[in-house]
């Protein structure tokens, strides 16, 4: 019997890619219990919002994720609606959808990534991190911004989407479509994958219920629970679409779901684009907004996301509450590490998908009459990158060549 | 009768101290109010014998003399009803629901935390989400408080600025 000693994982620690502590009790090379202490990470935003005007707070509820910012932007602003009993134009509803919906594929290609990394499986990485451009720079295209997009406005949405740029957003869609596909081969093919994932992480159904589980986490035990669905906003209503489930139990289910997932969402765009209604994208909202409380519930990229507001007749909210997916499934991680070995650590909290920032850009924004020569396009660096392994005696051109006939 | 209708006839008809304390906002959403002296029932009538299967989120709130808890409690079929009590400032006892919904651990840290909650019956476990140094007695999130009470508490402990 090895001797059993306890090691903090954490706050700050390669394997994790944000902010958390675990305490890890060890026999061995074996997890006997293991503790979460979060907070580390607490900004005061809630307080923040007390202090600030309903739009001001808007733009800094954007900011509590940098993947899901479209998730808490819009669950906010639909309290807000509610309360001050604004009725918000279709298009807009359907221009959040929209922005939300694209903002899933890019937050579960790069969980993709991710989970590809922290097996070791790093091309994976690599591949799913650069289809995940093409979902970039349409919501780069679409909003001015590759996160916190600042597309909502009270009663509506602040921009309107071309012709030009809805072409580009189905010609998007077919490229990922094509490399979903791919990935789901992979997934469901790929003997070393499946074997490393599967019986990793396990959350049996009874337990995923009684812990509170939310998201693709719930669904691969097979809750079938999806607020696109069982709780409509925005135009959900009006589109058809599959709640994916698995009853894996384990991180190879959740990887299933969320490329399932994946599938779905170019369905959701590709009907969103054709039926998006003619008409104003906002109506105008009161600056002061009358007193009351409304609970708005959405389904971002890592599950339920909550905010309550509360609203004093001022222009401030009198209260403001979120409660972020990852906070319920934080909660799991404890009880899918136990007995588990800890070199399956990092898979089992990468496969809830905890929320990190991403925002830094790659390619960075020069004015046209004040292009320095060490900015390089994605074109230029894509080349770059192709001639440096070239020169090694590594020729990717080949393999490149599919991706850019799709119009990358 | 709708679903919500339902809910607010069957809440009345088991609690008759119900009446008048429930409403339906809109499609999904009931709200419902009820004193700490009949919370346990209402709230345990709610999760085992009315379908409500999920919690949601706890809010905690400053409301002056009081301090409320909502605690946000959901259908599998998208319908939430928050159910809404409150206790004296002077005396912010409550008791924990963790024993019917193990994810309320962490939501009733939080407004311990924030708000200043006793939470009885909440098991041994890290603080969340306050930094393990915070100084005692500073709840941020009630409404007299401000960042500079913080600076206050500290200089009064003699204790180091940072956390």
């Amino acid at each position: 019997m090895a001797d059993v000693i306890r090691i903090p994982i954490g706050p700050q620690h390669p394997a994790l890619k944000e902010p958390a502590n675990f305490m890890l009790t060890l026999g061995g090379e074996k997890i006997l219990e293991a503790g979460v202490r979060l907070g580390y990470n607490h900004r005061g935003i809630e307080k923040a919002c007390e202090q600030r005007t309903y739009i001001q707070d808007l733009y800094l509820l954007e900011r509590i994720c940098g993947i899901c910012s479209h998730s808490h932007s819009t669950c906010f602003v639909q309290a807000v609606e509610e309360i001050a009993a604004l009725e918000v134009p279709k298009r807009a509803a359907y221009l959040r959808t929209l922005v939300a919906e694209l903002e899933r594929i890019h937050s579960h290609l790069l969980w993709l990534g991710v989970a590809g990394h922290e097996v070791g499986f790093d091309t994976l990485l690599m591949y799913t991190w650069r289809d995940r451009e093409v979902v970039m720079d349409l919501l780069a295209a679409l909003t001015g911004n590759r996160v916190n997009y600042g597309l909502n406005t009270i009663g509506g949405v602040r921009r309107d989407v071309t012709p030009e740029q809805k072409e580009k957003i189905l010609q998007g869609m077919d490229i990922l479509e094509e490399r979903t596909r791919y990935y789901i081969q992979i997934a469901t093919q790929e003997t070393t994958l499946i074997q490393r994932l599967s019986g990793v992480g396990l959350l049996n159904h009874e337990d995923a219920l009684r812990l509170g589980a939310v998201g693709p986490t719930a669904r691969a035990s097979a809750v079938d629970r999806d607020l696109r669905r069982d709780d409509p906003y925005a135009a959900y209503r009006e589109v058809s679409f599959k709640v994916i489930t698995d009853n894996h139990n384990d991180v190879y289910g959740r990887t299933l779901v969320r490329v399932g997932e994946l599938m779905e969402c170019y369905g959701i765009i590709r009907q969103l684009l054709k039926q998006m209604p003619d008409g104003p994208i906002a109506v105008k909202a009161p600056r002061k907004i009358p007193a009351g409380e409304a609970l708005s519930r959405y389904e971002a990229p890592r599950g339920e996301d909550v905010h309550y507001v509360k609203a004093d007749g001022t222009d401030k909210p009198e209260r403001v509450k979120v409660r972020a997916p990852t906070l319920a499934n934080v909660q799991v991680v404890a009880h899918m590490l136990k007995n588990r070995y800890l070199a399956d650590m990092p898979i089992i909290i990468a496969a809830i998908d905890p929320c990190f920032s991403c925002t830094d850009r790659l390619i960075s924004v020069a004015q046209a009459d004040d292009r320095r020569a060490d900015v390089m396009t994605w074109g230029q660096l894509r080349d770059y990158s192709i001639a440096w392994y070239r020169r090694r005696g590594v020729d990717f051109s080949g393999l490149n060549r599919t991706f850019r006939k799709g119009g990358a | 009768m709708t679903d919500e209708e339902t809910i607010q006839a069957e809440l009345v008809a088991r609690f008759p101290f119900m009446r008048d304390k429930v409403r339906v906002q809109r499609p999904r959403r009931v709200w419902a109010e009820v004193g700490q002296d009949h919370f346990a029932e209402v709230f345990g009538c709610l999760a085992r014998e009315m379908r409500f299967t999920m919690l949601s989120a706890i809010t905690g709130l400053d409301q002056g003399e009081t301090l409320g808890l909502i605690y946000h409690l959901a259908r599998e079929n998208g319908l939430v009803l928050s159910l809404a009590t409150g206790v004296p400032k002077a005396q912010p006892v409550v008791q924990t629901v963790t024993p019917l919904f193990a994810c309320a651990d962490v939501y009733e840290r939080e407004v311990a935390d924030l708000l200043g909650f006793q939470v009885q019956g909440l098991p041994q476990g890290p603080r969340y989400p306050l930094p393990d140094g915070w100084p005692a007695g500073q709840y941020p999130l009630r409404k007299d408080w401000k960042p500079e009470s913080l600076g206050d508490a500290k200089a009064e402990k003699g204790g180091p600025t940072s956390g």
